[in-house]
């Protein structure tokens, strides 16, 4: 649905799997009631954590390295129209087609037209943020058409009827025993004593997908990287199903969203620095591919690449949060969260979880969409987040600007005990006699600490932040009262 | 008005505050300071630690050194454009299958029945042990270095750069490329690696020097 009148070009807000359903304070509370989760989220995030330091400080040039790839970002967004015509020339050129989608419905409609034109029920899928956005999976599936995931974490996603928790590692939330279990239930053919050795598991993977792969005729990847000056795409990957998918079928569908560019492609030299070492903490994935267009003789014959808005002009046109758009979906920020270790991912609602997600999806749809509008509190502004980003989003910065905004969508209306206290707040700490005569105040909260001293229930709103600490009683006589005091006697 | 117009003129006014473009600091190496056999001793390493197999040998020493490596595979394939010297041990022709040029294009059934592959490369980046295949004539087509599951490749000590952004120098950035750094392997349980899923479940790499 657009809230544009046709013919007048404007923004309009992301659609699809971007939108917390509830908010993120009670979606929290239900998701730590699960320990297992939380200790499934702390022996993985805190293995990567290591895993990451290692390889990023083994690097003497790393900093230098995040300082160019912030700029090449943020020079990126200030050119993206032009780089845009450049990148969709060059595609076209070199024998592939280009298709623009406003929304996750429209992408979803060519992307269903593509595969319906090539006459099949059934397509293999790389792992794509993009690709889970929008709903793609579940679009094709109501039209008829069976997507299969073929990275390992996505297929244990799909085979067990789940949503992705993260990023990365869609699949971070379960351990080896319940993907185990997993498979024993849902995949055919598999060998009925299966161990939950993380070796045995990536095997019976292998043998699940290996006809799918070696009989595809389309393929829907996503895309890390799309180069403007060339039409170069790239897909960075582990397992190998990337490259199975993008070289085998006869058709490959490459689903990117618009901020994906890099104006050339010596940039690369950058970001497949930053990526690999910032998103599994391994010196270099083991498989990258890239490339342009199609090649006669080696690999698809027909290829498309549609690129997707959803949203992201919508983020572009905040100043303050148009950086989130620089995130190369790394997930540093989510694997050194507090919050997200605790929470999980599924807590956060939209397909993007943790720090980034808290950010990135009220900019795409609005704050004022859904229960958008309480992510960016899911923080406790620790900046972890802006310390590991390898592009240098400063994610504590654009959440305090966000809360700004969602408290300005609130604005109007009844009075609430909020603005009441902070607007007598504001009476009284504007002058120093009024705060004087506040304080006189402080033994009548002495008396209500009683003989343990602590106060251990406020009333109102503020009984939120006695609900999990006390206060300790407040002295008997202010500073300023013990000052003039002092200064009477000497 | 078309949906590309609507985008792109959406792009416009999200930016009608004209950001500006700033000047990116490239002050991140750009060439490596190491010398050709230290740069090999990197390689090596970062290859091991990826449980790749590694030999390092003379250019004399590739043929046998095929021969070996081959010992347990049934069929092999071979790109046209590979040294045919390299094969020259060769007595058994039933288990050589050639793709590309006169030879024509295996079958993905007929790859996916063939053992292993040997196949040249076009530039390697010794720092993260990341072996580039650019679709050269002794590389071929992406498809052979992807379905046999023991892959074999040899890397030229000329062809070895210490870090990446030399090694993307020498590259043609619209050939088809693949990256590889060890063996497929997964992190997706409990984000442990474990090497071999799709891809070759075995890489061996012969340096020559």
């Amino acid at each position: 649905m657009s809230r544009t009148p046709l013919g007048m070009p404007g923004l309009r807000p992301g659609s699809g799997n971007l939108f917390a359903e509830e908010k993120f304070p009670s979606a929290a509370r239900r998701e730590l009631g699960n320990a297992q989760l939380r200790r499934n989220l702390k022996h993985a995030t805190s293995t990567i954590r290591t895993k990451r330091l290692n390889v990023t400080g083994e690097l003497p040039d790393w900093e230098e390295l995040r300082e160019a790839g912030s700029a090449l970002k943020t020079s990126v967004m200030a050119r993206l129209p032009e780089l845009l015509e450049a990148f969709e020339a060059n595609v076209t050129a070199r024998g592939g087609t280009v298709h623009w989608a406003r929304d996750a419905e429209e992408a979803n409609s060519i992307i269903h037209g593509l595969v319906k034109a090539e006459g099949v029920d059934e397509v293999v899928k790389v792992k794509s943020m993009a690709t889970q956005e929008i709903g793609m999976n579940e679009y094709l599936e109501e039209h008829g058409t069976a997507a299969y995931e073929t990275d390992l974490a996505e297929l244990i996603v799909q085979l067990d009827h789940d949503k992705p928790s993260h990023i990365l590692v869609p699949a971070i939330h379960k351990n080896r025993t319940e993907v185990r279990d997993i498979f024993l239930k849902e995949m055919p053919d598999v060998d009925p004593d299966l161990t939950d050795e993380p070796r045995r598991l990536a095997m019976a993977a292998r043998a699940h997908l290996r006809a799918k792969f070696l009989t595809a005729k389309v393929a829907i990847s996503g895309a890390n990287f799309g180069i403007a000056d060339s039409g170069t795409l790239g897909v960075v990957e582990s397992e190998g199903n990337g490259r199975m998918c993008l070289t085998l079928p006869e058709t490959l569908i490459t689903v990117m969203g618009i901020e994906k560019l890099l104006p050339t492609f010596a940039d690369l030299e950058v970001f497949l620095q930053l990526l690999p070492r910032s998103s599994t903490g391994e010196r270099m994935n083991p498989y990258t591919s890239l490339w342009t267009g199609v090649t006669e003789g080696d690999g698809p014959s027909n290829f498309h690449v549609v690129l997707l808005d959803n949203g992201r002009t919508n983020a572009l046109a905040d100043e303050m949060g148009r950086s989130a758009l620089h995130c190369i979906r790394c997930s540093a920020c989510i694997n050194v969260c507090p919050v997200y270790e605790r929470a999980g991912g599924h807590a956060y609602g939209s397909t993007y979880p943790g720090p980034i997600g808290a950010i990135l999806s009220p900019l795409m749809t609005g704050v004022e969409a859904e229960e958008n509008g309480s992510l960016p509190y899911a923080s406790s502004l620790c900046g972890a987040c802006y310390d590991a980003c390898p592009v240098k989003i400063n994610i504590p910065d654009i959440l305090v600007h966000l809360r700004g905004k969602d408290v300005d969508a609130h604005r109007g209306g009844m009075p609430t005990q909020m603005d009441v206290g902070l607007k007598a707040a504001s009476w009284a700490l504007s002058d120093g006699r009024r705060l004087g005569a506040v304080e006189k105040l402080l033994p009548l909260g002495r008396a209500a600490a009683g003989k343990d001293k602590k106060i251990k229930k406020l009333p109102g709103i503020a009984a939120g932040w006695t609900q999990s600490r006390d206060i300790p009683a407040p002295p008997s006589q202010s500073f300023r009262d013990w000052w003039a005091k002092e200064h009477k006697e000497s | 008005m078309s949906t590309r117009d609507h985008i792109l003129a959406a792009v416009r006014t999200a930016l009608k505050d004209a950001p500006a473009v700033p000047e990116v600091p490239r002050d991140y190496r750009r060439d490596g300071d190491l010398a050709q056999g230290a740069v090999i001793e990197v390689l090596v390493d970062r290859l091991e630690d990826y449980k790749a197999g590694v030999t390092v040998v003379a250019e004399a020493q590739v043929p046998d050194t095929i021969q070996g490596l081959l010992a347990d595979a049934g069929t092999y394939v071979v790109p046209a454009g590979l040294n045919p010297a390299w094969f020259g041990w060769e007595t058994d022709l039933a288990r050589v299958k050639y793709d590309g040029g006169s030879h024509g294009t295996l079958s993905v059934t007929a790859l996916d029945a063939t053992d292993a592959v040997v196949t040249g490369s076009a530039v390697t980046v010794a720092e993260s042990g990341t072996i580039i295949l650019d679709g050269s004539p002794d590389q071929g087509r992406r498809a052979i270095s992807l379905i046999p599951d023991h892959h074999i490749c040899v890397v030229h000590s000329s062809d070895i750069a210490q870090i990446l952004p030399e090694a993307l120098r020498r590259l043609d950035g619209t050939r088809p490329l693949t990256m590889i750094s060890g063996p497929s392997a997964t992190s997706d349980i409990e984000l442990e690696r474990v090497e071999g899923v799709h891809g070759p479940r075995r890489l061996d790499v012969i340096i020559t020097t």
